[in-house]
């Protein structure tokens, strides 16, 4: 059913090595900076999420800097499915969606009825946004079959949200298996391909990242289907994050430069694209003290 | 053949004997060229070249207050004791490097009786300032009388980073006199290193490396002060400047004013004394300097004052 193509690894840490290389300063570096934090999913994915974090996660996607108020808004707020309504409630009249995680999330180790469960519960508490997680236990083993259902079985209970597949590439063992995993996913109807839950150790790296890309650029040739991609997890400064905006741009073209098809996945990214930003503006190195921290 | 052999061997370790070197900034424990790839020539007294000194941009300013923030809580954090042993420590390591020290300040002016002199006041200085740490709570933390049921008391806590612009001289006395009472207040420091003496300066660098100092506490950059100072007043995560009052007037107001933009604090003290004072009468100068240094003061202007109210029943 899925083909399983080899990956040129030391071929892809060389493109890699080569998309670091760009120089992106001033104008261009501010544009890019805008764009991120348009692209950007805000995220809370924690047991100790209260209802205030949540809260003050959903002011930080309205307001992302007071002082500066012609500063972009998020794209997304990405939650917990008990905190879906909360977040509605906040984010009712403005442009940002909200995006709940499901399916047993983050491991997936439970039974399709309550996979589907969740996701029928995140979207009528109001997530425009699912993100899954795939088995990877099932994935493994060979299942794929079983993987390719659960994801379609998904999609279908999503009815208008838009859904995300994540694929936890810290879990996959190798490239091949990321391209494969990949091109199940967009196969069985992801909107969206995500490398990790942030939850496993490597999360988005490069290399996953770029080999993600090309599979949905394949996928776009055969198909005509343009796919979004959402690294998450790791990205924590604004240099790497304009990096993945070089892969992106070399690898997909202009047309995925776009929130519509891009997030990052991200919670302390956004202090420091906002922190780079103003630098840019004022020439004024600035301190994480004057930042809020969700 | 063999012979012949060993001695083009020895003759080429001879000419070896001396290599230059080339001077780094310190920078998280690690000794970065820096991020400009400029450097300035210092030259000996009789206009002999002695090094290539780095001149450091505003990312080099950047990556150093970046390490001072990342190691500043864990080195305010340490008890007043242990930061006592590790500031005694510098004194040790110091004082096993005397002749290299002595060497490079002769090499840049100064006379050998006042190079020694000096190198005597800064491992006074290290030691009396050493000793402060576990005392400065005692002498200046207080319990304040209040009209309420409250116990009322009030102790010294570190400010943050601090950019200290290091006087041109006493090269070394100068920049131990700002650092050592940032050091006891539990601060972490960028130093801006003499332009005219910076070797003392890249030398105490390697002190603070082999000593039980941790990375970042300490970071020395070297360059022109007109290129540094802008970048290190106007950064948002500097809580205080110190420098002295030989700085150009200019700079000096540039401080002030930048400093606005985050309410740092600013701090110059009257001028250190020029090399022609040193010079001339070594012993008055370097003693009077020191007498004026070792002041328990200089711990207060850079901490600041937290106040409890803790409430208490009968």
């Amino acid at each position: 059913m899925i083909d399983r193509i080899p990956i040129d690894a030391v071929g892809i840490q060389e493109r890699v090595a080569r998309v670091c290389t760009r120089s992106i300063k001033k104008e261009s570096k501010l544009q890019a900076l805008d764009l991120a934090l348009r692209m950007m999913d805000l995220t809370t994915l924690e047991g100790s999420d209260s209802e205030g974090k949540v809260r003050q996660l959903c002011n930080k996607a309205l307001h992302p800097y007071t002082e500066l108020p012609n500063i972009p808004s998020v794209a997304a707020v990405c939650v917990y499915p008990n905190r879906v309504a909360l977040a509605k409630s906040i984010l009712n009249n403005s442009s940002i969606s909200i995006a709940s995680v499901a399916t047993a999330f983050p491991s997936g180790m439970s039974s399709l009825i309550i996979k589907l469960d969740d996701v029928k519960f995140a979207v009528s508490e109001g997530a425009d946004e699912i993100d899954m997680v795939i088995s990877r236990g099932a994935f493994l083993s060979g299942e794929y079959a079983k993987v390719y259902d659960e994801i379609a079985q998904i999609k279908e209970v999503c009815g208008t949200a838009h859904l995300k597949v994540i694929l936890e590439t810290g879990e996959l063992g190798s490239l091949e298996n990321v391209r494969m995993a990949s091109d199940l996913a967009m196969k069985a109807g992801a909107d969206f391909i995500k490398t990790s839950t942030g939850k496993i150790s490597p999360a988005a790296t490069m290399p996953v990242v770029l080999v993600m890309l090309q599979a949905i650029r394949d996928f776009h040739e055969t198909t005509g289907r343009k796919i979004g991609m959402k690294p998450a997890g790791g990205i924590r400064s604004s240099k790497q994050a304009i990096q993945y905006l070089v892969m992106v741009k070399e690898t997909l073209g202009n047309d995925w430069l776009d929130p519509s098809l891009f997030r990052f996945g991200a919670s302390s990214l956004a202090n420091d694209v906002l922190m780079q930003w103003i630098k840019e503006k004022t020439g004024r190195y600035q301190s994480l003290n004057y930042f809020s921290n969700d | 053949m063999a012979k012949k052999q060993t001695s083009d061997d020895t003759s080429q370790i001879n000419t070896m004997n001396s290599i230059p070197k080339t001077y780094k900034n310190y920078i998280n424990g690690e000794f970065p060229r820096t991020e400009s790839g400029r450097y300035y020539s210092v030259e000996a007294l009789d206009g002999k070249h002695i090094a290539n000194i780095g001149l450091s941009t505003r990312k080099d300013v950047r990556n150093a207050v970046q390490a001072a923030r990342k190691a500043q809580a864990s080195w305010a954090n340490k008890t007043a004791y242990n930061r006592g042993q590790i500031i005694y420590r510098i004194a040790e390591i110091l004082s096993g490097r005397r002749e290299q020290f002595t060497n490079e300040m002769v090499l840049l002016g100064y006379s050998k009786e006042a190079a020694e002199l000096e190198i005597n006041a800064c491992n006074e200085l290290i030691v009396y300032f050493a000793g402060w740490t576990d005392k400065i709570g005692q002498v200046f933390g207080s319990v304040n009388p209040v009209a309420s049921d409250h116990f009322n008391f009030s102790r010294q806590e570190s400010v943050g980073v601090v950019g200290i612009i290091s006087p041109e001289t006493p090269s070394l006395l100068g920049m131990l006199g700002l650092l050592l009472p940032n050091m006891v207040a539990g601060n972490s420091q960028v130093i801006i290193a003499s332009k005219q003496f910076p070797l003392p300066s890249c030398t105490f660098a390697e002190v603070l490396a082999t000593s039980d100092v941790p990375a970042g506490i300490v970071n020395i950059i070297t360059g022109l002060k007109s290129e540094l100072i802008p970048p290190i007043s106007k950064h948002m995560d500097v809580d205080v400047l110190v420098g002295d009052c030989s700085l150009d007037i200019e700079l000096r107001v540039m401080c002030e004013l930048e400093s606005a933009s985050n309410m740092k604090k600013v701090y110059f003290w009257e001028s250190f004394n020029s090399l022609e004072e040193l010079n001339s009468s070594p012993n008055e100068t370097i003693s009077t300097c020191l007498h004026s240094l070792k002041d328990p003061y200089h711990i207060l202007h850079v901490q600041e004052v937290k106040t409890t109210w803790h409430p208490i029943s009968e």
